[in-house]
């Protein structure tokens, strides 16, 4: 009996983490203002004066091939854009100091080498290509 | 080594029902043959019994993929699901049913997840597992300098 109440009490919790994953998966968020770290940033090989989306990808990591795809997108509508891709293994300072927990991860660094939003899972073209023109306006281009 | 994404996610559902089976039931041995897939699939994932059964009965039916992924990040979620599963076991050995079933339970939730949200669980902690156990580099600094 005790199990029965286990597993629909899991199955229930699951359904409810899951459906609150998938609203919130992928959406761009405003960053702290403690994770702005230019240092960290520098490292990963952020050039300054560059609008960047830098992606923390892992080989353990399905979605970062999909997030990979929607940049390179991105990219493509928004000329102007660099983009980098790091393994966040082989960066965890950066990863630490960035404050990523998990990957694909995706900041969206402006022209001051400062992280103006970033996103957890994969984001949507949509969302990344309306808030990167502000910071190429922004940037002069 | 690249897979037909479906196949883990077939495997999942299956795993999905026998962790509900073997929580229901209470039976080690069920665990056991659980484990022993999960441990199959870790050393690589087309030869899991699982898998097998896709590719024999299910795949023939279907369309190709449409696209491929690769077998690392599912190779970790099966290591994940055997060291919860060889918990249960020890737990349910030695008495410690509390824990048993919590392992179960953790087992079952990230199978289910993979099935019906697509969402990896051992995929998501790797790298906050890395992140704290993982030794920075820089943090060494050489002595006098």
């Amino acid at each position: 009996m005790t199990g029965v109440v286990v597993v629909v009490a899991v199955l229930m919790a699951a359904t409810a983490v899951g459906v609150w994953r998938r609203r919130r998966d992928g959406r761009l968020r405003a960053a702290p203002a403690a994770a702005t770290g230019r240092p960290a940033l520098d490292t990963l090989g952020v050039r300054p004066g560059e609008v960047t989306l830098v992606q923390f990808s892992a080989p353990v990591c399905a979605p970062c091939r999909a997030t990979r795809r929607v940049l390179e997108q991105v990219t493509g509508d928004v000329p102007g854009v660099r983009l980098l891709e790091v393994d966040a293994e082989r960066h965890l300072d950066a990863v630490r100091a960035l404050d990523v927990w998990r990957t694909p991860t995706v900041l969206l660094v402006d022209g001051a080498g400062r992280v103006v939003r970033r996103a957890a899972g994969v984001p949507t073209r949509d969302e990344l290509t309306a808030a990167l023109r502000p910071l190429l306006a922004r940037a002069g281009r | 080594m690249l897979l037909d994404p479906r196949a883990p996610r077939f495997a999942a559902a299956v795993t999905t029902v026998v962790l509900a089976a073997a929580l229901i039931t209470g039976a080690v041995p069920v665990l056991l043959a659980q484990a022993a897939v999960f441990a199959l699939a870790a050393v690589n994932p087309s030869l899991g019994p699982y898998s097998l059964v896709w590719r024999v009965l299910v795949a023939p039916r279907l369309d190709p993929p449409s696209e491929l992924e690769p077998a690392a990040p599912v190779r970790f979620a099966q290591l994940v699901g055997l060291v919860f599963t060889l918990l249960a076991i020890v737990g349910q050995l030695t008495g410690a049913s509390v824990p048993a079933l919590a392992a179960t339970g953790a087992a079952l939730a990230a199978a289910f997840l993979n099935v019906a949200f697509d969402l990896c669980l051992g995929c998501e902690t790797y790298l906050a597992l890395r992140r704290v156990t993982g030794r920075p580099v820089t943090a060494r600094v050489p002595v006098g300098s």
